[in-house]
């Protein structure tokens, strides 16, 4: 491999459904030779046009849709990695996106901006990722490049500025004029793969002219060199107009559009001379790492071999070789025959072979250096691992994981189902902690936890989709928690004689609400009354206790228990003995306690057209929501509100017809908050009437 | 089990060591929800305009809370907010620099501020129970008109969301053009019965006295009711009531903590 971190360029490549994501990936994939021939997704054979890019991948046998392709250009080396479809607030999608350095929205010249590129956008803009726009189909009809630039500008906020103008439009459309040399691109050859550059058409040159000086007043801001000549009316080299163009996309202050139409072949290559002009090399990206014993503060990293590893495991694939795992090394090398650790559970582990992916094959090589991605194999890890040298401990994500708050019933469809779908299981639960499942003691079923409705739902899609499981779904369900009000004494006595040796324990004490902690247990025993080797039973028969309720059986939170006296007997007492009296103890005083219920309570924001925020605000009230506040920005609006999970169910199906499908939300778990007394006796009956269902 | 004298002993000296300045009051922690409440209230800088117990503004009043940048504007709005609040009435603060989340955040910080004088417990009950109270929009610079926050106001009674009896408006530039503006919110207020705080970025003034209304406030003083200076004096910002108010002239000077915004214990 070679060392040059100058010429290494990580891109993702985003855009809405049907904007030509697919088409253009496969073009890159040609024209810098790792294919070589182009089949088109709708192809005259009919059988693209019937399954979706997807599968069209699978069946050729290329990796597309692989976490990483690399390929090269002028000199380049240049990642593809894939970012997550779907949209929600997970971990899996915070960790495509950190592997990426920079990415390229590709937005549809007919369609503009649309729902799923302002989501796109939005997670780009938390993550800070640099990006270059491509306006794609400027073939079509309808097609219009500059209106699209101005929804840039509108609904994402981009100071998006023109690289290119297209030379005709919709079936006329024949190439384009780059404004940086001011010459006219043509795109010849079956594949549109030999450039022909000539001058501009005197129809556009002076449309040209007028685009180039806003492209030159946009990147001046950027460069005072570049200003200083456009003041002065002198030649501009091209490198002094990329420079500072580069400068300002770096920043995200700039996006670049680049126009072209990936389908007809034209203007492919001038966006992949973007890419490696304009998009950042890992150097000029600071990557953090937190150090879970100091707290988790951010340490800086740097891309430097010779300092000690930092790696992220940010994908795993399973091929025929076993467990592929992607990674990115931020820091450091990760070199074959290395013993590196696991941060995440503390295990060393010996690296084997190391690749690097190809569109359609696997190459080896001996080290994966700092900025650059690869895969290994037989290492068995996580998705969101972290690999470190042996004596550096950082880790590149947070370890806190949230608990999940919704769960939901599965129940698979036949027998080949039942073992896909453990299958699955287990591959989701490796590659997303708060994913989680288990099985019901009660009912038997297989229950799914996770973060919220849509992250649930794509699981069980891609159950169907990757795993062939067809399962049924039940109703999802909250996970609402338990906990006490105020102090409550207990003082039990669990005494049992039925011949032979009998139990005794007495315990004392009370149990109190408090905030920080789950659940805590203090001795304040003096003088033996429960005798030493008998508390930490009496902690474990609390302990026991928290899992269910006793008001609803939900797990409880919250509860400091302090035991201040007690008795035993010194034949009769027993460690099962102050189990249960602790037990005992528990029950008498958490009704004393003012049990209740809390429930999840989701942050959600709400971006519509500002003349349905009366509309949806509405709604969220209805859903016993409480709005934070709103936000207005030009036509648009953001709303924010706090609303309880349990309402939310269905919540996107009622905003789209609501506001006519011009809304969209986004939901992340907030906090746990207690439910209003009318609502837990909702929940109480329901409760009472589910339990008489089972029995 | 411990005996109760203990355990109150050992409260009190966890008091101690929290804040000595509450030392005098440390059973406060006893006190229950609606004498935190009251205490809140007795310790707003709207004491002020002497009127603990009243509106300081009658519906359609204005009021301008006056200071350099970065003396703590926003912090003493928030404060403002929380008094209204704390009378369960509902309070819609209009920013037009910041975002919603900035926003939340100083009630946030100032809720911190208090949290540590007071019980943590009652004052998480005491957020939560303010939250439904309390509604913030934010505008871009240009974006807020009167007219537009008539329509709002006009969609949140309908829905049945939200009708302020209170409304703040941090942000607002004060030109030439803002008379005939505020002219139309003086009468948008009377006719849904709230009234106005208006924040005012002053600027260093040379060889004028404390008491002179800042130049860029001058033409449309005479819309407003009430108006509060904030300056910084060590370690404390001093407060001082420039228009409006019934303080006697004698009462001696009240100083904020400017951490929390509230009245600085003896």
């Amino acid at each position: 491999m070679k060392h040059d971190i100058q010429k290494v360029r990580n891109i993702g490549i985003s855009a809405h459904i049907d904007s030509g994501k697919t088409t253009l990936t496969e073009r890159i994939l040609f024209y810098t030779q790792r294919i070589h021939a182009i089949h088109d997704v709708k192809g005259k054979d009919g059988v693209g046009a019937t399954m979706d890019s997807m599968e069209l991948e699978k069946e050729r046998g290329i990796t597309i849709a692989s976490a990483a392709t690399f390929c090269q250009w002028r000199g380049h080396e240049i990642n593809i990695i894939d970012t997550p479809g779907h949209v929600d607030f997970t971990i899996e999608v915070e960790r495509s996106l950190r592997v990426l350095d920079g990415a390229i929205l590709v937005l549809c010249a007919v369609g503009g901006v649309q729902s799923q590129s302002v989501t796109v956008d939005q997670q780009m803009k938390r993550y800070k990722v640099p990006c270059v726009a491509f306006v794609n189909k400027c073939d079509r009809s309808g097609a219009n490049p500059r209106r699209v630039i101005s929804q840039l500008r509108e609904k994402l906020g981009h100071n998006a500025v023109a690289m290119q103008i297209p030379i005709g439009l919709e079936a006329d459309f024949t190439g384009v004029i780059d404004l940086v040399s001011m010459k006219a691109l043509y795109f010849d050859g079956p594949n549109g793969e030999s450039i022909r550059e000539t001058d501009i058409p005197a129809n556009l040159l002076d449309q040209a002219q007028l685009e180039r000086e806003t492209l030159l007043d946009a990147a001046s801001m950027f460069s005072d060199e570049l200003m200083e000549a456009a003041l002065n009316e002198e030649e501009i080299p091209a490198e002094m107009i990329l420079s500072a163009v580069r400068a300002g996309t770096l920043t995200r202050e700039l996006t670049p559009v680049f126009v072209g139409s990936a389908y007809k072949n034209k203007a492919v290559q001038p966006l992949l001379d973007g890419v490696i002009e304009l998009l950042p090399c890992p150097l000029d990206v600071a990557n953090e790492a937190l150090d879970p014993k100091n707290d988790e503060q951010r340490v800086r990293l740097e891309a430097d071999d010779a300092k000690p590893l930092v790696a992220l495991a940010f994908k795993l694939e399973d091929g025929q070789y076993g467990q592929l795992t992607y990674v990115r090394v931020y820091q450091g090398s990760l070199t074959k025959g290395d013993t590196i650790l696991n941060v995440r559970n503390g295990k060393k582990v010996k690296v084997g072979r190391v690749v690097r992916m190809h569109a359609d094959q696997m190459e080896d090589i001996d080290k994966i250096c700092a900025g650059y991605i690869g895969a290994l194999f037989g290492v068995d890890c996580a998705s969101g691992d972290t690999f470190v040298a042996p004596g550096t401990y950082l880790t590149m994500t947070s370890m806190f994981v949230p608990e999940p708050v919704i769960s939901l019933a599965i129940v698979p469809k036949d027998h080949t189902a039942q073992i896909n779908m453990s299958k699955a299981l287990n591959r989701f639960c490796k590659e997303d902690p708060t994913f989680r499942t288990h099985v019901d003691e009660e009912t038997h079923e297989t229950i799914i936890e996770g973060m919220g409705e849509l992250h649930i739902d794509v699981y069980v899609e891609r159950m169907r989709r990757e795993y062939q499981a067809e399962v049924a779904t039940g109703q999802p369900r909250v996970a609402y928690r338990e906990t006490i009000t105020k102090k409550a004494e207990f003082n039990y006595t669990h005494k049992k004689q039925t011949g032979g040796a009998g139990q005794f324990g007495r315990i004392a004490g009370f149990m109190e609400p408090v905030n920080d902690a789950d659940f805590a247990f203090e001795n304040r025993i003096t003088g033996g009354a429960i005798p030493t080797q008998f508390i930490p039973a009496c902690e474990k028969g609390f302990r026991q206790c928290m899992a269910k309720g006793p008001m609803m059986e939900y797990p409880v939170t919250g509860i400091r228990i302090v035991i201040d006296d007690g008795a035993s007997h010194s034949v009769d007492s027993s460690e099962m003995a102050f189990q249960a009296a602790a037990r005992g103890a528990f029950r008498d005083a958490y009704t004393k306690a003012a049990p209740v219920i809390h429930e999840p309570i989701m942050k959600v924001a709400v971006e519509t057209p500002t003349e349905f925020q009366g509309a949806v605000m509405g709604s969220l009230n209805q859903r016993r929501g409480i709005i934070v506040g709103t936000q207005e920005e030009g036509p648009s609006c953001a709303i924010e509100a706090q609303v309880p999970l349990a309402e939310m169910f269905g919540y996107s199906t009622a905003l789209r017809s609501l506001t006519q499908g011009k809304a969209q939300f986004t939901m992340e778990f907030a906090a746990y908050r207690r439910v209003p007394a009318a609502v837990a006796e909702e929940l109480k009956k329901k409760r009472a009437e589910e339990k008489k269902n089972v029995a | 089990m411990l005996p109760n004298r203990f355990a109150n002993r050992s409260r009190q000296s966890a008091g101690e060591s929290l804040n000595p300045a509450c030392a005098p009051v440390i059973h406060i922690k006893e006190r229950n929800f609606e004498m935190l409440k009251k205490d809140l209230i007795l310790r707003n800088p709207l004491r002020l305009l002497g009127t603990e117990s009243h509106e300081a503004l009658p519906a359609g009043g204005f009021g301008a809370v006056l200071a350099r940048a970065g003396v703590g504007k926003t912090a003493l709005m928030v404060q403002l907010a929380l008094n209204s609040l704390l009378r369960d009435q509902n309070v819609l603060h209009i920013s037009l620099n910041d975002p919603v989340r900035k926003v939340s955040l100083w009630y946030e910080e100032v809720f911190r501020h208090i949290a540590a004088q007071y019980d943590d417990v009652q004052i998480r009950r005491l957020r939560e129970s303010i939250l439904t109270h309390r509604f913030i929009m934010t505008f871009q610079a240009g974006g807020f008109s009167v007219p537009v926050l008539q329509e709002r106001l006009t969609e949140f009674a309908e829905q049945g969301i939200f009708i302020p009896r209170m409304v703040l408006i941090d942000g607002l530039p004060f030109d030439p053009s803002t008379h005939a503006m505020l002219l139309e919110l003086k009468e948008l207020a009377k006719s849904e019965d709230f009234h106005v705080w208006l924040s005012v970025r002053t600027h260093r003034r040379k060889n004028a006295a404390k008491q002179d209304l800042p130049a860029q406030f001058l033409p449309v003083a005479d819309l407003f009711e009430a108006a509060i200076a904030l300056m910084p004096e060590g370690n404390a910002i001093h407060i001082m009531a420039l228009k409006g108010g019934t303080r006697d002239s004698n009462q001696p000077i009240l100083l904020l903590d400017p951490a929390s915004m509230l009245i600085k214990k003896a």
